[in-house]
């Protein structure tokens, strides 16, 4: 139970896809201009990831490693068709705002990567609790970006206006450059929390030391 | 043909498919670390989209329209794309081994490139004629190389120049791509 938490933690923040793996980035800056899409997105993407992993895990004994690729990219395929037509059935504004990016979930890094370095290896119970690390990581991710953008752009969230009304909106932030600045900033601020955690976890086993001492 | 010049431009400057629509950054970023290797793979980008849209909108038009099969047109395209880079890179190696040293060890990579895949979804959703669908692919791609080089470049100015604390590594990449971004945000104006 502790090893599979600690599997589905390390997506969220220290193996975060976006921040710190690098990967899977386009839909994560285009689809964040507004809340409600950034969880849209997020959530059509972990929906892939779970059910691919999974599929790859309970086949990865009988999946022969020549053709392991091809495999893998129909199964992702499969069910981001499944996603797309949902979309476009059921929230059909949603699927409109977002586009070609639904379909380019096919080719997202996050989901190949995962299936290629972990569901193809591990057993059922690990591989779940790693997509939906996976998953909320990216989700959260494109939620906080999408809530900046959206405050400072259009003084609503999710709709609803938070700003007084006497606020300017900075249509910057809206506009494509917004997107690589704000995002640039997380990484950076990723970065600079990532160092702190490791700077207080080398001072905590020196204090460990000399204590012992 | 204004109507193919016009779909050109808008696909290679005021829509560009890195800076203005966030595709391909994968690549954008990882392959800019010089700017001879940028233009290689700016030009295998340019060579597999125009043969992927000559390819899929055939096959999409010819194929599934009348079969009724559009539901699989996402698991068709990224087959036939995939197939489509694996033949290119074996009938270079064959017959164009000058080619192939200067452009193989890109062409694996480009599979997965989300703006090959996108251009050709769009190309369907657009609505483009087979002509006009060739025009975009053009365009686009261009319009990758453009970004590619001009992120190279500003890169090998960055080696040498002091760049604040907090944004070394890649924060600065994504600040340099929001600032060439504004710069593009001029060309909005260029085609009505």
């Amino acid at each position: 139970m502790k090893k599979l938490y600690s599997i589905f933690k390390q997506g969220i923040i220290f193996d975060n896809p976006l921040l710190m793996l690098m990967i899977g980035l386009c839909s994560a800056i285009a689809v964040t201009t507004n809340v409600s899409n950034g969880i849209g997105m997020g959530l059509a993407m972990t929906f892939v990831l779970l059910f691919s992993e999974i599929i790859i895990s309970l086949f990865r004994k009988l999946i022969p490693s020549m053709i392991r690729i091809p495999i893998f990219i129909i199964v992702i395929a499969a069910f981001t068709t499944m996603v797309d037509l949902v979309m476009k059935a059921y929230f059909p504004d949603l699927s409109k705002s977002m586009g070609v990016f639904i379909p380019l979930i096919v080719v997202n890094c996050i989901i190949m990567g995962r299936v290629e370095a972990f569901a193809s290896k591990q057993n059922l119970a690990s591989v779940i609790a790693d997509a939906l690390g996976m998953g909320l990581g990216y989700t959260w991710v494109l939620i906080a970006i999408a809530a900046v953008r959206e405050l400072l752009g259009n003084g609503t969230l999710a709709g609803i206006q938070i700003m007084p009304a006497s606020y300017q909106p900075i249509l910057f932030f809206i506009l494509p450059p917004g997107g690589f600045f704000v995002f640039s900033l997380f990484i950076s601020l990723n970065i600079w929390f990532k160092k702190r955690m490791e700077a207080s976890a080398r001072n905590r086993e020196l204090v460990a030391k000399k204590e012992a001492a | 043909m204004m109507e193919l010049g016009k779909i050109f431009l808008l696909a290679l400057l005021t829509n560009n498919i890195v800076i203005m629509r966030f595709l391909a950054l994968c690549s954008y970023i990882g392959m800019t670390s010089d700017v001879g290797q940028s233009i290689g793979m700016g030009f295998a980008v340019t060579f597999v989209t125009v043969l992927a849209t000559a390819a899929t909108w055939p096959i999409y038009h010819y194929i599934l329209v009348p079969l009724n099969l559009t539901f699989l047109q996402i698991l068709i395209f990224i087959l036939v794309i995939a197939s489509l880079v694996q033949l290119v890179e074996f009938y270079l190696k064959k017959n164009v081994p000058g080619l192939y040293s200067a452009m193989g060890i890109y062409l694996p990579l480009i599979t997965t490139n989300c703006a090959i895949l996108a251009v050709t979804f769009e190309n369907i959703s657009f609505k483009y004629n087979f002509i006009q669908s060739i025009a975009y692919s053009v365009g686009v791609s261009l319009g990758y190389l453009l970004a590619m080089v001009l992120l190279a470049g500003i890169r090998e100015r960055m080696k040498t120049s002091p760049v604040p604390k907090f944004l070394q590594g890649t924060p600065i990449l994504f600040m340099a791509t929001a600032l060439i971004g504004i710069a593009f945000m001029g060309f909005s104006g260029l085609i009505k």
